[in-house]
């Protein structure tokens, strides 16, 4: 199979601070990690790979330094990498990126499937992965927790819904969204980290993937930010104080204030 | 490059690098310089004191076309096994707000069949009209047979605005429409507003797991599209006297999908589905395996479903259905209780826009209480028992 | 202290720490109180080709040498040695093929060692032959083209978990020591069972087991090097895998104090945190230190091996000898500083004392240590010219 993952370098969660003062987060100094929920996609691409054969790319869009995410999914195991980066994407929204990212993925020959994680863990949109099936014109399939069989073309899937989940079957290729039930995301092997240290990644220009300037970056984008700020600051407005009995006490008090009792 | 400091006006005050919520500007030479984070969100140009940033391009994207043809608000109601989920009806309480104060009609899009009573609810809870698409393949979720007959619709009828629930369905297969109609979509809003000055949908929703919030809007393209994160909105009293429209609609040519439902399957953990309950009793590490059997006990004396954190899940106290954070759901029920949850930042993002958060911990600088409404510092082990006790006494 | 790690050095140092930090760290506790053998953590360390560190490419592995492995070891041993054992034991196996083996041998056996697909292990000991190898009584008589076994070995690392066992037993009696050889067993094989597994005080995610021989029949060309050759294949095995024992040493000493630091900056008496009293900065300045040393040792020696010289013996002794001793002393200490709390099974200190007591135990006494430091004493004293 011929599998292409589509990743995100985003800021790690883990490590973001919230300034106590402001309520605001502190990003100075936050590393960047391959998005969360991306391992699981790679890991997953993997392992078809390791059953069925074939091969797996990874792919972004990104600035120069997204290429590290890449080179964390070729320690993983992943064969060949794809970075999409040009000045004229910054400021894609949801929109362009699929886009983006669809043409990337047109210059890969003979996809059988493309694997994206549930949503990124920055702008936890969930809207890239069904815009690139789109773009492609392929079936789309969201939330798969398990890949039951794949053969003959077609591929049955679990796919995690409200109050459980369903088995839907899908012909391929497909584009579909993982979510992390499917699987434990192996570390990376010495062999595959020896790789990604002399891998040499070449960037591709938006002119180099056939790009319409209407279409991409800021310009591209139908939705605007227009507005910025932090949470008001929430929390810490009471405290009930005493010993246990008395706390529970005045939080039943409470709650009957709030009619929840 | 659409954005610039101009250098001999920028003071180097830092203000921009402190507020850049990209980390994208650092200081060099006391001058602000802009990095490839840069996300062109705007932040460093409003907070510049001294107007030293600018945005020297505007967005070439003119108009796609005629705006003003688009007219009327629109939400699409999902249905799951012939039901109409709650969200919709949250929906049409916001939708009818939104279409007041633009003097617009609120139409609700409805996908199946035998939905006639379905259709009429719809207008009771606030719709003026019902589109109902009757193709027995609606029955079921296809991604790109909803997406097939909601873009139809869309271009025949040119909705101004168009709002869906943020659940597993409205988040899989509206941003395919948004794609298909080359139209910004808004995932997961918290707010929605109408701008005072040129009528455009002013769409809020929290980032980076709600650290963060940002207001988007989609000037150029219609319709503007959004989906909502379940719980949110409020929605109207029924009101059984109301009248409107009901139109089938059939589809263009007959529906098709490349994938096919072979099988539901409800699991126990699932049946109660975390994001849409009320009031959720959550546990951490802290709890314990036994820890749960009260969480679970004082829930069901709350009206309540037990929640957890992803060490808890973890270790196979809770399934992972009732996980809450940024791997697992994100709710926001009307009363949150964390207890033993010390507060990861992973766990607050799936949980902290809830109405109210209650929080227990032994630890009093445990950064649950940042987000929490009422603290109560000391041992889960002695304040839920006297909680269940008082409780127990209560409904005698 | 920087050692001036190589770049592949220090993404193997990198890797295994992250494995330890992230995979072995979150179970440690549980796999001690169950006893259970870590077949998750192994499978890990296989996908990250870290079975191979010191087997050559051609063989599959990775090319390093002692150090690289050590590196390794030293990283898994700073959450749990138990974990770490059942890695490096599978290499003590392993290095009687990669040392004597045939090329057929060593193209059957090593890729599957290196790639971790199957563990390996080494079956010196018995019951009536610990330090006194020469007590061996397990047998090997050659019959037409198999070689029959008899015998039992006992507390066999890996024992029953393994698939590949490099075995010393005797060919000729009559010869006493010279008179062993070596053996290459696969799991499976008619004949050879496992005993149960033995209880511990520590280490006890690790399987030990009896390897039992009933008339175990194996094929003539699974002799490893020629008949008679059993001891040097053994005493040259452990010379090489000494220093891993050291790491393992050095891994365990430095998670203690890792805990043990931790814990006092935060631990609160008479209004302040125990480290700012020096009776306790004392104590963890000998711990840091004895414990540097050790590494420095360990290090020193596994590049020496490394560049492979004659005869190790004393180098690799004196790095296995000297790092336990600092283990042992630096866990107990560690449980002093931590007090009450370290000696409670909350808090990991106390698995680590127990699991300490090992090092100065296998693979040789420490008391054999310094017979064979010892040893190479009078050697090199005679040989000296006046």
């Amino acid at each position: 199979m011929n599998i292409a993952v589509c990743v995100k370098q985003v800021p790690d969660a883990s490590e973001v601070k919230i300034d106590k003062a402001t309520g605001t987060m502190v990003r100075e100094g936050v590393p960047a990690i391959l998005n969360p929920f991306d391992t699981y996609a790679v890991e997953e691409a993997i392992c078809l790979k390791e059953k069925h054969g074939g091969k797996v790319t990874t792919v972004t869009m990104g600035p120069p330094q997204a290429g590290d995410v890449l080179k964390h999914t070729v320690a993983m195991g992943a064969d060949d990498v794809m970075l999409i980066s040009d000045r004229a994407f910054a400021g894609a929204d949801t929109w362009a990126t699929s886009y983006t990212l669809g043409l990337g993925l047109k210059k890969l020959d003979s996809l059988d499937l493309v694997i994206c994680g549930k949503q990124a863990i920055d702008g936890d949109t969930a809207q890239v992965g069904p815009g690139i099936a789109e773009n492609l014109g392929l079936p789309f399939v969201a939330y798969v927790r398990k890949i039951v069989d794949v053969s003959n073309g077609k591929m049955k899937v679990e796919r995690l819904i409200e109050d459980g989940y369903e088995v839907v079957e899908v012909s391929l290729p497909a584009v579909i969204t993982v979510v992390k039930e499917i699987n434990t995301p192996r570390m990376p092997s010495l062999k595959g980290k020896m790789k990604a240290k002399s891998l040499e990644i070449k960037p591709l220009s938006a002119e180099a993937i056939g790009a319409e300037a209407e279409k991409i970056g800021l310009a591209g984008s139908p939705t605007k930010v227009m507005k910025v700020f932090s949470p008001p600051p929430k929390g810490n407005r009471e405290r009930i104080e005493g010993t246990p009995d008395e706390q529970a006490a005045r939080l039943v008090e409470k709650l009957k204030g709030l009619k929840i009792i | 490059m659409p954005i610039i400091v101009k250098v001999d006006i920028c003071v180097g005050c830092e203000a921009c690098a402190n507020e850049c919520p990209f980390g994208a500007i650092k200081m060099k030479d006391e001058k602000a310089v802009i990095g490839d984070k840069c996300t062109l969100c705007g932040t460093c140009v409003d907070i510049c004191p001294s107007f030293a940033i600018e945005m020297t391009d505007e967005p070439r994207s003119a108009p796609a076309a005629d705006l003003s043809a688009y007219k009327g608000v629109w939400v699409f109601a999902e249905q799951r096994n012939n039901k109409i989920v709650p969200v919709a009806c949250e929906l049409l309480g916001e939708g009818r707000r939104l279409a007041d104060s633009l003097g617009e009609e609120l139409s609700a899009v409805l996908f199946g069949t035998g939905m006639d009573v379905e259709a009429k609810s719809l207008i009771e809870a606030g719709a003026d009209r019902v589109y109902q698409v009757e193709d027995g393949l609606l029955n079921e979720f296809h991604e790109d047979a909803y997406a097939d007959a909601l873009s139809q619709l869309i271009k025949k009828y040119k909705p101004e605005i168009v709002l869906a629930g943020a659940t597993s369905i409205g988040r899989a297969f509206v941003p395919i429409v948004a794609t298909r109609v080359r139209t910004g979509l808004t995932a997961d809003c918290t707010a929605l507003g109408i701008d005072s000055e040129n009528k455009n949908l002013l769409q809020t929703r929290p980032a980076f797991g709600g650290n963060i919030m940002a207001t988007i809007a989609c000037p150029n393209n219609r319709p503007q599209m959004a989906t909502v994160r379940p719980g949110v909105m409020k929605r109207l009293p029924a009101d059984t006297g109301r009248t409107g429209e009901i139109i089938k609609e059939a589809p263009a040519g007959p529906l098709a999908s490349r994938t096919r439902l072979l099988e539901t399957i409800e699991e126990a953990g699932h049946k109660i589905n975390i994001s849409e309950a009320e009031i959720i009793v959550s546990g951490g590490r802290g709890m314990g395996e036994k820890g749960f059997e009260l969480l679970k006990e004082i829930a069901d004396m709350l009206g309540g479903v037990v929640g957890a954190t992803r060490a808890a899940v973890d270790s196979g106290w809770m399934p992972y259905p009732r996980q809450i954070g940024q791997t697992g759901r994100t709710v926001c029920p009307r009363l949150y209780i964390a207890c033993g949850i010390s507060g990861a930042i992973q766990h607050l993002a799936g949980m902290q826009s809830s109405d109210m958060i209650i929080a227990i911990n032994k630890d009093p600088d445990a950064p649950i209480f940042n987000v929490a409404d009422i603290g109560i510092v000391g041992d889960v082990f002695e304040v839920l028992p006297a909680f269940a006790r008082k409780l127990k006494e209560l409904k005698g | 202290m920087d050692y001036f790690l190589t770049d592949t050095q220090a993404e193997i140092q990198n890797l295994a720490r992250q494995i330890a930090r992230e995979k072995v760290k979150p179970v440690r506790a549980e796999l001690d109180e169950k006893e259970e053998f870590p077949w998750e953590i192994m499978k890990v360390l296989a996908q990250a080709d870290l079975f191979g560190l010191y087997i050559p490419e051609e063989y599959g592995g990775f090319g390093g040498g002692a150090f690289e492995n050590c590196l390794a070891v030293e990283e898994l041993s700073r959450v749990c040695i138990g974990v770490s054992v059942s890695f490096a034991a599978s290499g003590l196996g392993a290095y009687p093929i990669l040392l004597f083996g045939s090329e057929g041998q060593k193209k059957k056996y090593l890729p599957q060692i290196a790639s971790g697909q199957r563990l390996a292990a080494f079956g010196l000991t018995e019951a009536g032959a610990g330090s006194d190898a020469g007590g061996t009584r397990t047998t090997a008589v050659l019959d037409g083209n198999e070689y029959v076994i008899n015998g039992t070995k006992q507390w066999i690392t890996n024992g029953g978990e393994a698939e590949i066992y490099t075995v010393i037993a005797m060919t000729n009696p009559a010869k006493g020591s010279r008179g062993a050889s070596a053996f290459i067993v696969e799991k499976g094989t008619p004949g050879f069972s496992f005993g149960k597994k033995e209880k511990k005080m520590g280490i006890r995610s690790s399987a030990t087991r009896e390897l039992v021989f009933e008339n175990c029949r194996i094929p003539k060309e699974n002799l490893l090097s020629k008949e008679g050759m059993g001891f040097l294949v053994a005493m040259k095995t452990l010379d090489k895998s000494r220093p891993g024992i050291g790491s393992q040493a050095v891994g365990l000493a430095q998670g203690a104090i890792d805990e043990c630091v931790e814990y006092a900056r935060e631990r609160r008496q008479f209004d302040q945190p125990i480290i700012s009293f020096q009776a306790i900065q004392h104590m963890l300045a000998d711990m840091c230190t004895q414990t540097e040393a050790a590494r420095a040792l360990v290090y020193a020696v596994a590049k020496f091996i490394d560049s492979d010289p004659k005869d190790v013996s004393k180098a690799s002794a004196m790095a296995k000898l000297f790092a336990s001793d600092v283990a042992m002393k630096v866990t107990v200490d560690a449980v002093q500083v931590m007090g009450g709390y370290g000696y409670m099974r909350e808090y990991p200190v106390e698995k680590m004392m127990r699991d300490a007591k090992i090092l100065q135990i296998y693979e040789g006494t420490n008391q054999i240590q310094r017979n064979v430091i010892g040893t190479a004493i009078i050697k090199e004293a005679a040989g000296k010219k006046k």
